[in-house]
């Protein structure tokens, strides 16, 4: 096992799902309940000083019973080494906690999460739709059961009608 | 091309008489002079910065000079992918242009929305702003723009500017 993920199944034994190496990259995936206690670790403890978030994205996987998956990767710039860190949640519960107490750079990224899959981020600042218009009210367009071509929002103009006599 | 023939001077600096209509007169200071609008949306906008600088040279067609604001600019190059997000904004900087105004929708995207046939990107500008003309390409080089805009100009040759536009000639 990898020796940053025997640290953290040290520190959170309930926590840990699981750990997989592939490649060299380290991809831990802890429980929800457990995500902001871990996040707070990787980011504080000496050993670990992952100061750098690098991205928030998110997976959708329909068929399963815990369909939506959040993905982080944070890097330390100091110890060189980085790590993904995973959670699942379900589609009637897709809410986890926002690590913008943490990583500032997770606003922008984790609003963007929110505005293309639907999860919201419990204690995010100012959890608005980022690249989809405010008033968009068509869904969520990166979960998988959403039509590619959108719901016809991209052949409404209704600004053209606007100037109209 | 539908120039106005000019005679002997060009040669030895005396000008001669120059017979023409008004409206060749102003059709031809009107196709000599396309100020286009400064517009790139993604990557055909690289070709359009490159159909501009010195190599390929657009102001030999009276079309180089790029203006910041549509109301100095007669024709819009529409330059690239159009989302649905930037379609008010290219319909507001359309409607900002004073008459006579032009529209190129340069390269796939901005014809048809290519490969993008997703919920985002609109399926073609000419959805809400009248297209003169097309030029296909992905991304078109410089050559294939030159091209569109000399159709442009044939094009502005055969408008009407003060009597009636005949039928086949419309819009």
């Amino acid at each position: 096992m990898h020796a940053l993920a025997e640290r953290i199944q040290q520190e959170f034994p309930e926590g840990l799902v699981k750990a997989v190496e592939w490649r060299g990259d380290l991809a831990v995936t802890v429980t929800p309940k457990a995500l902001h206690d871990v996040a707070r670790f990787l980011h504080d403890d000496p050993g670990m000083d992952f100061d750098y978030i690098v991205h928030v994205s998110s997976v959708d996987w329909p068929d399963d019973d815990e369909r939506f998956e959040v993905v982080w990767e944070f890097y330390s710039i100091r110890k060189r080494h980085r790590i993904r860190l995973k959670t699942r949640v379900s589609e009637a519960d897709c809410t986890v906690d926002s690590l913008t107490d943490i990583w500032k750079g997770a606003d922008f990224m984790e609003r963007e999460v929110y505005d293309m899959m639907g999860i919201r981020f419990r204690n995010h600042p100012d959890l608005r739709r980022i690249l989809m218009p405010d008033e968009y009210t068509e869904g969520y367009p990166l979960r998988k059961d959403f039509p590619l071509q959108g719901k016809g929002w991209r052949d409404t103009f209704e600004f053209l009608n606007e100037g109209a006599q | 091309m539908g120039l106005i023939q000019l005679g002997r001077h060009e040669k030895d600096g005396d000008l001669d008489v120059i017979t023409t209509t008004v409206e060749k007169a102003v059709n031809w200071a009107r196709k000599g002079s396309l100020w286009p609008m400064t517009f790139g949306l993604a990557c055909c906008a690289i070709e359009m910065i490159a159909a501009v600088s010195s190599r390929y040279d657009m102001d030999r067609y009276g079309a180089g000079v790029f203006r910041a604001s549509p109301r100095q600019s007669d024709l819009m190059i529409v330059a690239g992918t159009v989302c649905r997000r930037m379609a008010p904004v290219i319909r507001k900087i359309y409607d900002q242009m004073p008459e006579p105004k032009y529209v190129i929708a340069m390269g796939s995207c901005a014809t048809s929305g290519n490969i993008y046939d997703s919920y985002s990107v609109v399926q073609g500008v000419d959805r809400f702003v009248p297209v003169d003309i097309y030029v296909p390409g992905c991304p078109p080089t410089p050559e294939a723009l030159f091209d569109g805009i000399l159709k442009l100009q044939e094009r502005i040759m055969q408008k009407r500017v003060f009597t009636k536009q005949p039928d086949a000639v419309k819009a």
